[in-house]
């Protein structure tokens, strides 16, 4: 219960990041609209999104494939209804899923940053809580892809106790789609293709956001291993001790390669750094020993100051809160690193698992698997439905909006009416 | 190109469940990987069809 109270501060830490990583003139309205969309994303969560994604032991619909069962979707009631919310499983698994929600829904706001409207941000959580997140959870946790090892013989099924794939990577990948429906932020492009730097305006809030996230992850990965496994709540201190060390190594990577690089560490890039290592840890925090948390933080870290440098320069994916590097590169590597560093069997039907010739090899087919799912069920599906809304109603702010910044634009009023802009707020593009 | 990209990636995928569904060891990695590369290409178009054209001022 009190791992889960921690969650929030992931969320917060991610706010500020992607604040701190935004222009001055958006601040408020990327704080408002954090607090806009996990609003959104808990209460449609808490309508229907729940009762889709379930929990071990729910009813759900199964399709049945050579005799074999595929369970797809959970069928609890909605609402809540008939739940008991007095602190057993089920109502700590709806608590999770509600934070969790709320976390995945800021996520694609970094993305998003300087030029996506609030109200379209709420309709995009709103779609993530009641539909994207609560049927990938569900595959992954308790469904088709949880159960690979039991109903069709491959590894110990999918393993993702932090939430790598349902939070982490789902969010990410949401972000690279609305980056796309969005398109480049004014003026970072030049016409010769060439990004031009809009550094972040605050790098205290992005550095503080950090250690907020920290703690939160421990939560996250620390009340997802216990309530989605069988593991023992002894094992928080493995699930800590590797979210601590996949972070610490995955932004000293980062700061060594930027440094390498560039002649001095850059602060925002090892702050994403910072976050890869804590995604990329997430997925088998519950079952790799601290030495396999340090090299997958490390690469991670490293991995991720290539990753935005190569968005950016030559794919033209502009994403100023680098989510897209951090969350859907970070954590797929993160998912991938499980299947090859878990000690097998985990605990969770080991002896059935050994029976049938358990291998490294076919857990990580399970990884690949939820990947495949991920790439080819979560991208086209949320690429898709940005198209089309953005059809029906403009996701994207108007151009003199965008110019005199969206905390005027959409919200009146600035975040620090106070303090005289020094960039280039006043600049007419 | 777009939409050609997005439909190998759904492709890709559902190459990917058929295998681990109605597939058994050495078949299974096989069909497993070209799902996967399937899924590459798929990626590529949809990244290299949106990648701004020269002379695209923003």
């Amino acid at each position: 219960m009190l791992l889960i109270l921690l969650i929030p501060l992931a969320a917060a830490g991610i706010a500020l990041i992607n604040t701190g990583l935004g222009r001055s003139r958006n601040a408020a309205h990327m704080m408002l609209t954090s607090l806009c969309a996990m609003g959104v994303a808990a209460i449609v969560y808490f309508a229907v999104g729940f009762s889709w994604q379930g929990y071990l032991g729910t009813a759900a619909h199964v399709l049945m494939i050579a005799g074999k069962p595929l369970d797809w979707i959970a069928t609890a009631p909605f609402f809540l209804r008939g739940m008991p919310l007095d602190g057993s499983r089920a109502s700590l698994i709806a608590l999770f899923g509600m934070f969790s929600v709320a976390l995945v829904a800021i996520l694609p706001l970094g993305s998003g940053a300087d030029r996506w409207k609030l109200s379209s941000a709420c309709i995009s959580s709103a779609i993530l809580a009641g539909f994207t997140y609560p049927l990938f959870a569900h595959w992954a946790w308790n469904g088709w892809l949880a159960q690979l090892g039991t109903n069709y013989g491959i590894g110990q099924g999918f393993l993702d106790s932090g939430g790598a794939a349902s939070i982490q990577v789902l969010g990410g990948l949401t972000a690279l789609a609305v980056t796309w429906v969005l398109g480049p932020r004014r003026g970072k492009y030049t016409p010769d293709r060439m990004p031009l730097a809009i550094p972040g305006h605050q790098g205290v809030y992005v550095l503080f956001g950090c250690f907020l996230a920290w703690i939160g992850w421990i939560g996250l990965d620390g009340a997802g291993t216990i309530l989605f496994t069988s593991a023992g709540s002894g094992t928080v201190v493995l699930v800590a001790i590797n979210a601590t060390l996949g972070a610490l190594a995955a932004a000293l990577a980062a700061a060594v390669v930027t440094r390498a690089r560039y002649g001095k560490p850059d602060a925002s890039l090892c702050a994403n750094g910072w976050i890869a290592g804590l995604v990329a840890s997430s997925a088998g925090c519950a079952y790799f020993r601290p030495l396999a948390a340090l090299i997958i933080g490390f690469i991670a870290g490293a991995l991720v100051t290539y990753s935005v440098e190569m968005l950016e320069l030559h794919f033209t994916i502009d994403d100023p809160g680098g989510t897209i590097s951090v969350h859907a590169v970070g954590g797929i590597w993160g998912i991938l690193a499980a299947g090859w560093f878990t000690t097998l069997p985990v605990e969770e039907n080991a002896a059935a698992a050994v029976a049938r010739g358990l291998t490294q090899a076919s857990q990580w087919i399970a990884q690949v698997a939820a990947v495949a799912t991920l790439l080819g069920f979560v991208l086209p599906f949320s690429y898709g439905i940005y198209r089309l809304l953005t059809r029906i109603r403009p996701m994207r702010v108007r151009a003199e909006g965008e110019r005199k910044g969206l905390d005027l634009e959409e919200l009146g009023a600035g975040a620090y009416p106070d303090f005289m802009s020094h960039n280039d707020d006043l600049l007419q593009r | 190109m777009r939409v050609a990209g997005f439909l190998f990636l759904s492709s890709g995928w559902l190459i990917v469940v058929a295998a681990v569904v109605l597939l058994k060891s050495a078949a299974l990695a096989g069909f497993v990987l070209t799902g996967l590369v399937v899924q590459m290409l798929g990626l590529t178009l949809v990244v290299r069809t949106h990648v701004l054209p020269h002379g695209d001022k923003r």
